[in-house]
């Protein structure tokens, strides 16, 4: 390898792909903990909202609000980490290989 | 009901395996009439996953091979594969079970067992594959000192593996018999002996494909029982509902949460637990290693999120599908029960955790309740197959091949330790197994994962996102989170009071997942004395961080990335 670590990271193109990553990883890892730790609390603080989760969807239905938020939640994760996986696969692999290509 | 409660309170993240395993931990699991179908079923299973063992075998040389399938399993392979290791028996038995007995409840772990994969996909799953070659002590020990970091990653993945593993195997026992007319120590020994077969011959090239082929045979099963249960409401989930409120004893209560969760510092702690134990168990990690590069990696965990989520769906489908169609069938149901005047829900064959096997009975006859029951049994194989591989790792590639040796032993020799390591741990799990069998181990899936999440997954982290880390730390952090998360378990409700029998209310804890605090003592702990330790080692730790950075970020230098 040619190029020190040091001058790999002093290459504006790593700096690029480590602030498109922090940003991307950290703002959805906030996103899914938000989304979860707020379920969590809406079942734990239930009886104080009033049985909110117990709400009927629409009048007369036997499904739940809470049924449909958790199945949200279930759902949520999966779109976060497909979101992920397409901004990943369109910016950083594209970066990496130039970065790997200038270091040699 | 009084045992979901205990169980709840008690057994916190114990929950994921405890559900199913209630009966069999308890020893209450009755031997049932054996069960043909199910055992030729089980025996075409065997048979085929031994030829695979033995195809792996052949290709199985060189310790990449065996460690981790030479890095060439595919990002859609490893999804399926890392599905399959989350999948156990615990988690499709043990959440219908729950949404069997309490509807909405059982949502909340199917939740909680899902959210903390995006976080995986997010922060640890690239860096780790760029970082790491075999074990995820090579990713926490990159640019430490590797001997203490070794040691303590180690401990952290034995204890961890042990106490997943004589869950599992006691719960195999259990359910084995419960499903194939068995005997328990039998039941055991089977487990074991096939589980060493896997490993020691085929390493993981043979354990991943067991994990695939099962994933998809549970995948496949629980889709068609989930599919002949909306079939028989029009498609309709509202009708399905309706009618699972109409007979349950619980009616209405069973669509919104119940005695679940009362206190909101258990459930965050809960929560926290579940999450990032996900990010510390050392056998899902290991599975980061057997693709080719980041990009793969990261494909793996989408496809993984959705498989398991996808699943957690079926499995609610199915506990309410058993709700209309079990509870209220005589067929399914302990005619002693019934006449004691308990209700369809409480008097289902051999216990809740039977929910999705009597189900299968249900919708697809004999023939399908057989394979199912197979399905269940290659489950809990494949699952005990991947823990004792991770712990084996641990043993010969960081405490032989890198302490011992000093990163100077010869790779056969590596592997041959790797192998009798294997056959040393599957003997113990065995014995441990038969030992426990009338035990409450429910909680020592708990215990693993709050390990998980407060030892191994700090230090991993750490290691990888901050540049002020030092071997020092790094080990002391990581025992106080051992030990905190030990010692917070034992003196919990579920352990003190009800495993070891000590008055109501007098366990030093009250709350069933010490993982908030344990956590927090890791990471305060590897902060805190990494910011003090002026030692020459320290400054060497933090120069050391520059070249792990570009690695971690770009995968230049990395194992396998660039074997071409």
């Amino acid at each position: 390898m040619a190029a020190s670590a040091l001058d790999i990271e002093r290459n504006p193109k790593f700096k690029q792909l480590v602030a498109a990553r922090k940003s991307l990883g950290w703002t959805l890892s906030v996103i899914m903990l938000l989304i979860y730790f707020g379920f969590i609390l809406l079942v734990a603080f239930n009886k104080d909202l009033g049985n909110f989760l117990g709400t009927p969807l629409y009048s007369g239905a036997v499904a739940t609000v809470g049924i449909v938020i958790g199945l949200l939640v279930i759902i949520s994760a999966f779109v976060l980490t497909g979101i992920y996986v397409v901004k990943a696969n369109k910016r950083y692999d594209e970066l990496t290989r130039q970065i790997v290509e200038e270091s040699r | 009901m009084t045992r979901i409660k205990t169980l709840v309170s008690g057994a916190a993240l114990a929950a994921l395996a405890s559900p199913a395993f209630a009966d069999a931990i308890a020893g209450g699991a009755q031997k049932q009439a054996t069960n043909w179908t199910a055992i030729a079923m089980f025996a075409v299973f065997v048979v085929f996953t031994l030829g695979i063992t033995y195809w792996a075998a052949k290709r199985t040389r060189s310790a990449a091979q065996f460690y981790t399938a030479g890095g060439g399993i595919t990002g859609f392979q490893n999804g399926l594969a890392i599905a399959g290791d989350y999948m156990s028996a615990a988690s499709f038995l043990g959440i219908s079970g729950l949404v069997y007995t309490s509807g909405f409840d059982g949502l909340i772990y199917s939740v909680g067992w899902l959210v903390g994969w995006p976080i995986v996909t997010f922060l640890i799953a690239e860096p780790l594959r760029n970082l790491g070659k075999f074990t995820f002590a090579d990713v926490a020990s990159f640019r430490f000192k590797q001997a203490p970091i070794r040691v303590m990653a180690a401990c952290g993945t034995l204890v961890t593996v042990a106490f997943y593993l004589i869950a599992q195997m006691v719960g195999a026992g259990s359910l084995i018999k419960l499903l194939f007319g068995l005997d328990y120590a039998y039941a055991v020994i089977c487990v074991g002996v096939l589980m060493i077969v896997y490993v020691t011959f085929g390493g993981m090239v043979a354990t991943t494909w067991v994990q695939i082929i099962k994933a998809c045979l549970l995948l496949a099963g629980a889709t068609f029982m989930a599919f002949m249960v909306l079939w028989q409401f029009g498609f309709s989930p509202e009708a399905l509902f309706a009618k699972a409120v109409d007979v349950h004893p619980k009616h209405l209560a069973i669509m919104q949460p119940g005695s679940l969760i009362n206190s909101p510092l258990s459930a965050i702690s809960l929560g926290l637990a579940l999450m990032f134990g996900t990010a510390g168990l050392p056998h899902i990690l290991m599975r980061f290693f057997t693709v080719a590069d980041a990009k793969a990696a990261r494909k793996s965990v989408f496809y993984a999120t959705g498989f398991i989520g996808y699943f957690y769906i079926l499995t609610f489908i199915i506990g309410f599908g058993a709700i209309v169609l079990v509870s209220t069938n005589p067929d399914f149901l302990n005619p002693a029960l019934v006449a004691a005047g308990k209700n369809g829900i409480e008097a289902i064959r051999g216990g809740n955790n039977m929910a999705a096997i009597d189900l299968a009975g249900a919708v697809g006859g004999n023939v399908f309740l057989g394979f199912i029951s197979a399905v269940a049994f290659a489950t809990i194989l494949a699952v005990v197959s991947g823990l004792t591989l991770a712990g084996a790792s641990a043993i010969s590639h960081d405490l032989y091949a890198t302490v011992m040796k000093r990163g100077q032993a010869n790779e056969q020799d590596e592997i041959r330790v790797s192998k009798i390591a294997t056959l040393i741990l599957g003997v113990i799990a065995v014995v441990l197994g038969i030992l426990f069998e009338k035990q409450n181990v429910a909680f020592m899936v708990g215990l693993a994962f709050s390990i998980a999440a407060s030892c191994n997954f700090p230090v991993l982290l750490m290691s990888m996102m901050w540049r002020g880390m030092t071997t020092r730390g790094a080990v002391y952090g990581g025992f106080m989170g051992l030990m905190s998360a030990l010692v917070g378990v034992i003196f919990s409700p579920a352990v003190w009071e009800a495993t070891l029998g000590n008055p109501k209310g007098s366990a030093l804890f009250q709350i069933s997942n010490p993982a908030l605090f344990s956590m927090s003592i890791a990471f305060l702990g590897i902060y805190i004395v990494s910011k003090l330790d002026r030692s020459k080692r320290a400054q060497r730790d933090r120069e050391g961080f520059d070249a792990q950075y570009v690695r971690s970020q770009t995968g230049i230098g990395a194992a396998g990335a660039s074997a071409h």
